[in-house]
Order: C-alpha cells, then sequence, then structure tokens
C-alpha cells in the first residue's frame, strides 16, 4: 500500500498545480470590449515599417518591421544557373529561397542549423509564393535567389517574410505582376484577429496564413495547420484578404517614399 | 496611436526569460458618459443623472470600486439600487485573475442595461496607463492604476463643460494605503461599509455588506484556533517537491470532524488522504482546492464510524467541547492522513439554510446553519433576525479568520419561511444547483410558431411512416413521450422493428439561446409532483412529445431482424409518425396477455415483447447486470399536494420490453456515430468499479456464507442470481441493492478525448444516449451527429469541437448528478412530509449496514432508510462492541450483522425544522435500555391499503 501511495505523489508533481480553463495560460485574448492583449482591436494590424536598400552588395534587400517581428531580405538575380544545372528551365527562371532564423530571434537563444524541416518547408512556402508573384518567364534559364532572415521573431514570421522579401524583390527591379502581400488571421470567439502576435500564436488560436496579390485579389498561397468549421473559413479569408490589402498600402508607400528619396539622390 | 513597448521578464521552469511584447496604447477609448460631449462614442452606459441618496455624496456621481470592493462585495454591487458604476478594466482582470465566480457574475451585471455599468479599458488608454516601477508590487502597481483612472475621469467630467451639474466621480476602496494616497492626489473616496452605511434610502443594503478583516470582531476572542494558512508560493513549491499534496476537499456528511481530499492523479491513478480533527481540517470548506500535508505514517488512522453532528451551541469559541475520542483502530484499514496546510483555491457560493438566532436579544450576530450538512455554520451579522428566524435564507462566507471558530459571511437574501413545500423545493434546487427559472422571452423566441403543421420541406429528407402501426408505451400520466415502437412481419418472413424518437433536434437549432438554454440545463429534473422541464412545455409536452392520432416528428432507428432476434439490417432516418395508441405499462401487458385480442397493436406488441425477451437472455448471457434500487411513487393529493400513500414502483414485462429495445438504439447509434465521428461523437461509459467497491458485498455475503464472484461483471451476474438463502426470499434484493451501491457513475464523454469506451452494467462495448432528446440534452447531440450521419441534417462548428463536445458533457454529467440528488432529496422530504401525516409507524426493516455507534435501517415497503443510534446524548450509551471484520455491532447482549431482520418504530423528529428526519427507534430485537415498547399504531384502518 505504501508503495502505491508514493507512486501516486510522485504522479501529483508532474501536473501543474494550478488548473488553467481554456487556452493556454487562460490569457482573454479578445476582451469583452474588443480589445486585444496588446491593446488593438480585432482588425487592426501591428505597426509595420520598412526601408529598402539596405545593402548595396545584393542586388536587392529589403529590412521590415511588424511589430516586434524583423526581418531582413536579400535578393540575388537574375543571374544565371548555379550549382546543379539539371534544375535549369527553358522557359522560366527557377526561384531559390531560402529562410533562416537569427540564434537570437527568439527569447530563448537557440543554435539553429540550416535545413530543419521547418525553415525547409518555410523556405518551400516562400518559393511557391514568388512562384506566383514574379514574373519568371521573363528570365528563362535563369536564376533568382531569395535569403530571409528572421531576426527577431514575435508571431507571423512566414507573412514578415514574404513582405520583406517582396520589396526586396522590387528593389532588385525584378518585374512582379503585383506586390505579394501576406497576414496571419486567427480565429477567436467567433472573431477572426488579424496579424497575430507570439502570445497570440501560442494561446491554441486556429491560425491561417494568406498571400494575396492585392489588385487582382489572387491567393498565391493559403496555409493552415489547425482544425477549424467550414462554416468560418469564408469570413477568416476575407479578413486575411482586408488585412493583406492594408499590408500593400504600406508597402506601397514604401516604395515611393523609397523611389523619391533615390531619384533625389540620383538627382533626376 | 501610441506605441509603447513593456519588457517583462518571466521565469518558467527554473530559467529567467526575457518576455517582449508590444502594446498599443490609444486614445480611442470613450468616457460611456452621457454628459461628456469630447468623447466620439456612439453609445453611452453611463447615466446624465446619477443621483443616489446619500448623505456623504449629495452630487450625482460615478462609483468606481476597486479590486477587492468587487471581490467582496459583490453581493452589494447586483443590488438594483446600485448603479453607474466604472468598472475599470484594471479591475476586471483582477477579479478574473483571483475568483471566477465573482468574474461571471461581475460580466453578467455588466451586460445588464438597467445597471448601467460601464468598463473603462484603461490600460489600453493612453493618458491612464502606467508604468510598473522599479520596487513596486504588482498589487501596488495596479492600485496605483485604479487612482490614475479615477483621477483621469475626475478631470475628464469637469473638462467637459456640460457637467454642470457636478458630476463626480467617487473612489470605493477598502485598503487604508490605497484610500490615503487616492486623498493626497485630491480624490474623492470611500469605504466601502462608510459609503453603503450613507445611502438613506436603502437600509437593507447594509445587511449584504461582508464582514472585512481589517476591522476586527470583538466577539473573536484572540485566542488563535486553528494553524496559519501557507502563502500560494510555499504551496506551490511545496507541491512541486512532493511535500504537499493538492487535492479536493470533501466533507464527510456523517462526521463534521472527518473529511477527504480526492487528489487526482495521472489517468485512473488517485488517491483519498483522509482529514480528521477541526485543527487538521484547518478552515477548509467542502469542495475547496486545497494543499494538504501527509502525517507520518504511525499517525495514520482508518475512517471513523461514528456519525456525529456538530450540535455545539450556538455561542462559538467551544472547541474544547468536541474533543475527539482517540480511539484504538483495531483494524489494519489505515488510510493516508493529513492535515491542510493551506488553500488554494476556495470554492465558496451562497449557501441556503437557517439562522440560529442569537439567545442575546439585542445582538446582531447570528448563526447560520446551512442546510447542507456538510458546510460548516456561518456567523452572519444582521439587523432583522427577527424576521429572518424561521425563514430559510441565502448566506455567502466571507472570510475564515484563524482565531474564529466559525467563517463569516453575510446574508445574500430570503425564500421563504421553512416547512412550506415551495420554499423547501426552492431550497432544493438551489442547493442542487439546477436552472429552474422560467424561459426568458429569448429562448421563447425559438419556438415554432402555433398552430404548428408539417410542412412539405420538413417533409423532403423524411420518410412517410404514418401508415405504420406505432405505438407509445409509458408510465401513467406521462406528457413527454419521447419513444413509440413498432413490429411488423414482412414478406420474406422476417421481423421489421422500429424505434422512433421524438424529432427535437429539428426544433432546436444549434446556437440559438433556446439551444443554449437546453444545453446549460442538460436534464429534466423530476421532482415528486414537479418537473422542471429542460426545453420549454410546448415543445416537451405537445410538439415533441410522440402522442397519439397526431403526426409528429421523429427520427427512427429501423431493424430488420429474424425470429430468433439477430438483426440483419439497420437503417436511420428522419420520418413522420402517427402514433396509433399511447398505452401504459400496464395497459400494454394487459392487451399482451389478453388473448381474445388480435388488432395491429396487439400483435406489434406481442412481437416486440417476444423478441424483448431474447434480446434480454442474450444481454444477460453477455454478462449485463440487472441490478436493484428501491423507487418509490407518492400519490400526490391533487388539490393540496401532499403525499397520501406510497407504493414502489412495480415491474412489469413490458418495462423491460420497453428497456430492451430502447438499448438496441442506443448501442445501434453509437456505433453509427463513433464510425462516423470517431474524434467526436458523445458517448456514454460506465467505468468498472475498483475491486476495493466490493468488500462491503463480499463480507455482508460471506456473513451469510455466500460466495459473490466480482471478477467480471459476467461473474458477479452470475454470482447474484444464484445467490439465495432459504427462508430470506429478500436476500438476493438485498444484495443487489448493496452491489449497486459499489458501482461507479456512468458518465458522458467525447470519445477523440477517452480511449476506453466500456459500458460495464450493460456490457456493451459501446453506449451512447439516443432515446430520451426531450428531458436529456446528449440525446439532442446524438441526434444532431447521426443527422449528419446519414446526410438529413448539416453540421455546425462546435459539433465537430472535440474540446467543446468534452467541456458540455462535462456540465451533463454535472447537472445528471445534481438532479439525481435533487430528485433523492426530493423524495426524502415528501416522505418526511408522509410520516408527519401519518404519525408513527411499527415496521419491519433490514440492517444494511453497520456503523461504530449506529445501524442503517432499509425499510422495503417504504424503500426507505433510516439509522438507528445507540448512543444518544441525553441517555448513557450501552456497551457497545464494534467488529469491522464481519462488520457487527454488539449492544449489550445482541449482535447486529449485516441483513438481519429488525422491527422499528419510525416517526418524524421535527425538533430540528432545517434538518427534520425521519426517526427510527428499536422494538425488536429487544435489549433492554436500548430498544422501546411498542408503540400503539394509531391509523389503523389506514394500513392495509399500503401492503401489497
Amino acid at each position: 500500500m505504501g508503495n502505491v501511495v508514493q507512486r501516486r505523489t510522485r504522479g501529483a508533481l508532474r501536473r501543474c498545480p494550478f488548473e488553467v480553463c481554456g487556452n493556454m495560460a487562460g490569457l482573454e485574448l479578445l476582451s469583452d470590449q474588443g480589445y486585444r492583449l496588446d491593446g488593438r482591436k480585432a482588425t487592426e494590424l501591428r505597426k509595420v515599417q520598412a526601408r529598402m536598400g539596405v545593402f548595396a552588395q545584393a542586388d536587392g534587400s529589403a529590412y521590415l518591421e511588424q511589430g516586434n517581428t524583423k526581418a531582413l531580405a536579400v535578393v540575388y538575380g537574375p543571374h544565371e544557373m548555379r550549382g546543379s544545372r539539371s534544375r535549369t528551365r527553358h522557359d522560366q527562371a527557377v526561384i531559390n529561397c531560402q529562410y533562416s532564423m537569427a540564434t537570437f530571434s527568439t527569447a530563448e537563444r537557440k543554435r539553429r542549423p540550416h535545413g530543419d524541416r521547418k525553415s525547409t518547408e518555410m523556405s518551400l512556402h516562400l518559393k511557391q509564393t514568388f512562384e506566383a508573384a514574379v514574373m519568371t518567364q521573363l528570365y528563362p534559364r535563369s536564376q533568382i535567389d531569395i535569403y530571409v532572415k528572421i531576426l527577431q521573431s514575435d508571431g507571423g514570421n512566414y507573412s514578415v517574410c514574404v513582405n520583406a522579401a517582396t520589396l526586396a524583390v522590387i528593389d532588385a527591379g525584378i518585374p512582379m505582376r503585383d506586390y505579394v502581400c501576406a497576414c496571419t488571421v486567427g480565429f477567436v470567439d467567433e472573431t477572426p484577429l488579424a496579424d497575430l502576435c507570439y502570445a497570440e500564436e501560442s494561446g491554441g488560436v486556429s491560425s491561417l496564413a494568406l498571400a494575396l496579390l492585392p489588385r487582382g485579389g489572387q491567393i498565391a498561397l493559403l496555409q493552415m495547420d489547425a482544425r477549424l468549421h467550414q462554416d468560418h473559413l469564408e469570413a477568416l479569408i476575407e479578413a486575411a484578404m482586408t488585412a493583406c490589402k492594408g499590408v500593400s498600402k504600406v508597402l506601397d508607400e514604401v516604395v515611393r517614399q523609397h523611389l523619391q528619396e533615390v531619384s533625389v539622390l540620383t538627382g533626376e | 496611436m501610441l506605441k509603447s513597448k513593456t519588457f517583462v521578464k518571466k521565469t518558467r521552469s527554473g530559467g529567467v526569460m526575457k518576455i517582449v511584447r508590444e502594446h498599443y496604447l490609444r486614445d480611442d477609448i470613450w468616457c460611456g458618459s452621457e454628459v461628456c460631449t469630447e468623447c466620439k462614442q456612439e453609445s453611452t452606459v453611463l447615466q446624465r443623472d446619477a443621483c443616489i441618496e446619500s448623505s456623504l455624496c449629495s452630487y450625482p456621481h460615478y462609483l468606481i470600486p476597486d479590486t477587492n470592493v468587487v471581490l467582496h462585495q459583490i453581493d452589494v454591487l447586483e443590488d438594483p439600487v446600485i448603479r453607474n458604476v466604472i468598472i475599470l478594466q484594471t479591475v476586471l482582470q483582477e477579479v478574473r485573475h483571483r475568483s471566477a465566480p465573482v468574474y461571471k457574475r461581475l460580466k453578467d451585471i455588466v451586460h445588464e442595461k438597467e445597471k448601467h455599468f460601464y468598463t473603462f479599458t484603461n490600460e489600453h488608454h493612453r493618458e491612464t496607463f502606467i508604468e510598473r516601477e522599479p520596487g513596486e508590487s504588482a498589487n501596488d502597481r495596479n492600485d496605483r492604476a485604479i487612482r490614475m483612472a479615477s483621477k483621469w475621469y475626475s478631470q475628464h467630467l469637469k473638462t467637459s463643460e456640460t457637467g454642470a451639474d457636478g458630476l463626480k466621480v467617487v473612489l470605493l476602496t477598502n485598503d487604508q494605503g490605497n484610500k490615503q494616497k487616492a486623498e493626497d492626489n485630491g480624490l474623492l473616496v470611500y469605504k466601502c461599509e462608510e459609503y453603503i452605511k450613507s445611502l438613506i434610502a436603502n437600509p437593507e443594503l447594509v445587511d449584504h455588506l461582508a464582514l472585512s478583516n481589517d476591522e476586527k470582531n470583538e466577539i473573536t476572542s484572540s485566542k488563535v484556533l486553528f494553524p496559519e494558512h501557507l502563502p500560494l508560493s510555499k504551496i506551490q513549491a511545496g507541491i512541486k517537491s512532493g511535500s504537499f499534496l493538492q487535492g479536493t476537499f470533501r466533507a464527510s456528511r456523517d462526521n463534521y470532524l472527518e473529511a477527504t481530499v480526492f487528489v487526482q492523479g495521472e489517468g485512473e491513478d488517485s488517491t483519498e488522504v483522509l482529514l480528521q480533527g477541526l485543527q487538521n481540517l484547518n478552515r477548509a470548506v467542502h469542495q475547496d482546492v486545497v494543499a494538504v500535508q501527509l502525517l507520518p505514517r504511525d499517525q495514520w488512522v482508518a475512517p471513523s464510524s461514528v456519525v456525529l453532528q456538530d450540535e455545539g451551541a450556538a455561542k462559538d469559541d467551544n472547541a474544547e467541547e468536541e474533543d475527539e475520542e482517540k480511539e484504538v483502530m483495531t483494524s489494519m484499514i489505515w488510510k493516508p492522513t493529513g492535515k491542510v496546510v493551506g488553500i488554494i483555491k476556495r470554492s465558496w457560493r451562497p449557501f441556503c439554510g437557517m439562522l440560529n438566532v442569537a439567545q442575546i436579544k439585542e445582538s446582531t450576530r447570528h448563526l447560520f446553519t446551512p442546510a447542507d450538512r456538510r458546510i460548516p455554520r456561518i456567523r452572519i451579522e444582521t439587523r432583522q433576525a427577527a424576521t429572518l428566524a424561521g425563514q430559510r435564507i441565502m448566506v455567502a462566507i466571507d472570510g475564515w479568520p484563524k482565531h474564529s471558530r466559525y467563517p463569516n459571511g453575510h446574508f445574500v437574501r430570503s425564500l421563504g419561511s421553512a416547512g412550506e413545500k415551495d420554499t423547501e423545493q426552492e431550497v432544493l434546487l438551489l442547493e442542487h444547483d439546477v436552472p429552474h427559472q422560467a424561459f426568458s422571452q429569448a429562448v421563447l423566441s425559438f419556438l415554432p410558431k402555433m398552430p404548428w403543421a408539417i410542412t412539405p420541406e420538413d417533409m423532403v429528407r423524411r420518410e412517410d411512416l404514418r401508415n405504420l402501426t406505432v405505438c407509445s408505451v409509458d408510465p401513467p400520466g406521462c406528457t413527454d413521450i419521447d419513444d413509440a415502437l413498432h413490429c411488423r412481419e414482412l414478406e420474406n418472413g422476417n421481423l421489421e422493428v422500429g424505434v422512433h424518437i421524438a424529432d427535437v433536434s429539428h426544433f432546436i437549432r444549434p446556437g440559438n439561446a433556446l439551444d443554449k438554454e437546453a444545453a446549460n440545463r442538460g436534464t429534466t429534473v423530476y421532482l415528486c409532483g414537479k418537473r422542471i422541464d429542460m426545453v420549454p412545455e410546448l415543445l416537451s409536452s405537445n410538439l415533441c412529445s410522440l402522442r397519439s392520432n397526431v403526426e409528429r416528428l421523429a427520427f427512427s432507428c429501423i431493424w430488420e431482424m429474424n425470429h430468433k432476434a439477430e438483426i440483419l439490417k439497420t437503417r436511420f432516418t428522419k420520418s413522420v409518425i402517427n402514433s396509433k395508441a399511447s398505452l401504459t405499462y400496464a395497459e400494454a401487458q394487459m392487451r399482451i396477455d389478453d388473448t381474445s385480442m388480435n388488432d395491429d397493436i396487439t400483435n406489434s406488441l406481442r412481437g416486440l415483447n417476444k423478441l424483448a425477451k431474447i434480446l434480454k437472455k442474450q444481454r444477460i448471457e453477455k454478462g449485463a447486470l440487472t441490478l436493484s434500487s428501491l423507487e418509490v411513487r407518492f400519490h400526490i393529493d391533487s388539490e393540496t399536494h401532499d403525499p397520501i400513500d406510497l407504493q414502489t414502483k412495480e415491474l412489469m414485462e413490458t418495462n423491460s420490453m420497453v428497456e430492451e429495445f430502447m438499448l438496441l438504439a442506443n448501442i445501434s447509434v453509437a456505433q453509427k456515430i463513433y464510425d462516423e465521428f470517431p474524434d467526436c461523437a458523445m458517448l456514454r461509459k460506465h467505468p468498472p468499479p475498483p475491486p476495493s467497491n466490493y468488500d462491503i458485498l463480499l463480507k455482508a455475503a460471506k456473513s451469510k456464507e455466500v460466495e459473490i464472484h466480482t471478477d467480471s461483471a459476467k461473474a458477479l451476474a452470475d454470482s447474484l442470481d444464484v445467490a439465495k438463502v432459504d427462508g430470506f426470499p429478500y436476500f438476493n434484493t438485498l444484495l443487489r441493492i448493496l452491489a449497486t451501491r459499489c458501482m461507479m457513475q456512468a458518465v458522458y464523454f467525447c470519445s477523440g478525448m477517452d480511449s476506453d469506451f466500456h459500458h460495464y452494467g450493460l456490457a456493451s462495448p459501446i453506449y451512447t444516449h439516443f432515446t430520451s432528446p426531450i428531458r436529456r440534452y446528449a440525446d439532442i447531440i446524438v441526434h444532431r451527429l447521426l443527422a449528419v450521419a446519414i446526410g438529413a441534417d448539416s453540421t455546425y462548428p462546435d459539433l465537430m469541437d472535440k474540446h467543446k463536445q468534452s467541456a458540455l458533457s462535462n456540465n451533463l454529467n454535472y447537472r445528471h448528478k445534481m438532479s439525481q440528488y435533487a430528485q433523492r432529496a426530493s423524495v426524502a422530504f415528501h416522505t418526511q412530509l408522509f410520516f408527519k401525516s401519518r404519525g408513527i409507524l411499527n415496521e419491519e426493516g433490514f440492517v444494511l449496514f453497520v456503523r461504530k455507534n449506529a445501524i442503517i435501517v432499509l425499510i422495503p415497503k417504504f424503500g426507505l432508510e433510516g439509522t438507528v443510534f445507540f448512543d444518544t446524548k441525553d441517555k448513557a450509551a450501552p456497551n457497545l462492541v464494534f467488529d469491522e471484520e464481519v462488520p457487527s455491532l454488539k449492544v449489550e447482549e445482541h449482535t447486529f450483522c449485516i441483513f438481519d431482520k429488525v422491527k422499528v418504530t419510525i416517526s418524524l423528529d421535527a425538533s430540528n425544522v432545517q434538518h427534520q428526519k425521519i426517526r427510527m427507534a428499536l422494538i425488536e430485537p429487544v435489549i433492554p435500555g436500548v430498544s422501546v415498547p411498542a408503540p400503539d399504531v394509531g391509523p389503523q384502518a389506514k394500513k392495509p391499503k399500503l401492503d401489497r
């Protein structure tokens, strides 16, 4: 009998001593008054700040902050195929994406080797996104490299990467069908929340990432891992599209601003 | 909009982590006042004319309570007099953190339009947000935030020029330090008591005030009665290191000095820790989550078998009086014993009960005795003692200081005078948390409009089964008929059997107010002479009830069977039926037995009966248990609603006929929905009891030299079948009653959250509830799942969400348990009424359990259980020897064992109005000094009516 008690005692230890109800940590993601944890309303984006042409070496580069998520994107190309030539496409350019996270990007410092599953997947998603946006048929037999690094991570890594990379591609002067703008949306209390931060993402919310070509309203990529009832999907996509269009306005301003600065410099 | 960053450091699993979060401060958060012209708000909550007659504040004002005021004085805030209150977000968050029930009540108030409570989001407001300063504690920071917001309000209202009427804000706080600082800042601030007492027009509010800790009550002596509770941080550390255990505190019903703490382990792995003595209970109240420390093994004790009630005089501080006799334990069944070291979460709710008016006439302090024996008595302060005496009242606990024998509380409301049937029923419903208010207008608005008829749209996905000879069989007087049956021979010689269940999910659409209300109620509660419906009466007794000769929508489960009752085909469909007859069990039985009747209905019934017998045999062969419990029915006088007679429920063949087909339908449906939705099917399981539960049964059987096997349900069922003692025909039933007590509770669960589906009692690998959607919400969910599975309806998000399903099944399990308790309590109350009118009766009974100082006797005729005490306060106790192994109790020369036949007198003991109880005294066997002479039974003439 003593044995039993002992064992059970240990069993009790491993559990969290206080019951937590609902989503993780019991945070109220959306208050009754309609404010989120960080004071935004459901449809409001985080503050987006960006700069283009941050590196002279590369063909195109951009730095973008969306709240506390910060990313650096660099574009090389189009140039002729390097490495295995077998991947050459005779009718269009090949887009090569590489996503990585800085060791200091999260709260816990962590070494992040290249080619782990998460970043490979993210690279693949970026590649698909840009294949849909860049006019690759203009550069047959060539290659465009897009490197993105997350410097600080606070939710919505994919969308920040896409937004940064768009600016970098534009900076490189590679023609695109339209800006590609991406945004995440989560679903809480029957309400879609735009542009989730990390606290919200980790709060057990079903979230969806969407990359949009805003002018035509074409979806370049839609990704969702969580479970969501079909009835809610439409509302969620709708909210994501609105958010993406918001992002595109900001990006457009950044590009115009940059253009103005550059043309002043070149004296035109 | 301005953006600022807050840097927060947080420890997680020992390590220190820096967490950076953004915080957007806004300038578009409005003040919510009607007066304000600056804020561009669409709607206002706070009124211009916020007048309440107060001797302190002669001007119109808004109240801002701080967190502690909300937490402790929520009863005051709930009063309709209190309006125009600003709830700050800081306060709301703190309340949410500290007490879920208060938070819920606060939210309810905020949603109520007439209360004019406005939530001001001060933490996101640019001008009221403050950052925590170095060295400042979180509490101090929050207090400062509250002062900041109050200051902002007072200035804001001043600047808006329309505030010529001198609108002001008043901060309510009970914290001396906070008050001082607020006064220094030039704010209007009062203590909550001060303010409430100043309300000239509403003196009754003062009684609602919770006693606060800082003003020491002079009545409590400085003597410390209880050990200090440990702070939460120490408890957490202790739980982590394994020196403390966390569990739910469960007070014993029979002995106020004893309790158990249920420590949930992983999975099925859980223990119970025994607590004994006031010191070790250390102010824990039933259902609290507590931390306990195990005592050294040499101090472990066995649960005492003494029945002990707190009879301490109305005065407190007589702790010595109840000194527990430390008895020498002869038995080996020591349980892990411990003591409470701290309280993790209180789960105090308002308790029903009665006031014990203090002897001193002018005293305003009185003791309150809750109806639930597991709750300690509560000391309250009231000026209305004279009016409240003899009434059932509700009281909430405010706190339990360590030098007080009883917790302190305050009066919430009165329910009516005690002993009246309505009041008692209200108490019963409140104590068992049964939602019993009339349905709200919002709920009723979702009912179908009358006159109602079946439309062609209804028929699209339905089969027309109106031509079938369907009939229903129910207990007499049943108005909510949710099942009907049919049986007919097919051309190929096989039988077609159909179970038709009322299609409630057709009327209750997911997510609307009607659905939410039903989901919350969970079940219809049947009390004696009263039914608390789960769905409004229009549905339960009319549109959904499968009455005879009207067209009704149904959900049908149709089998093709051969004559050996083997299922060849199963089919589910939504349908329209027209029942040909609503029969009672007795009527149906008569038709089956009457060989001269040969109509369709009778033939159908005979076919069903034949198949049911085969099905039952098969089921029993598989190991299904047939258990027994005594149920009594009251004959209620139609005018006075007093019980005039009672009888035990009789079982007929037709009862079991209906039951068999309901079981079959439930099993078929369970299989179908599980196949279709392995993740989110709502099922019902019945876990096998742990072997130790059977101890009492085994011991009892052994005393009569009968062997009971409990290795499996089948073994148990078989050994119960052969258990017989010559010359004791009732023995088998008694054994079955005991076996029922050993069982676990069957529960609903969501298939995606559990892996063990087995139903022990029915010996079925899978089971659910499908057949009573009018009175059980689980059945409605099952109906919806099945409708989706057969393509008759569409899904909705919550149906497919296993977490929500699981939360729902928890609520349903809780409501079911509570409704059962309420039902039992109602029977007990009516039994008392019955015996009140009958006077004293002599009856034969059997000993069901043996305790250290009492035996518990079952009177089969009334299905009544009572305790015969052998030690009474005013008499010298006889010589008692208790042997736990047998178990037996030797009183003087006579030894009582389980199943002994005894004769007792039954009378109603009305000495305590609150706990009127049935008192039993021994007549036979005659033990000098213990048994009483058989009294003359008055109304002999009436008695034969009962004997049947």
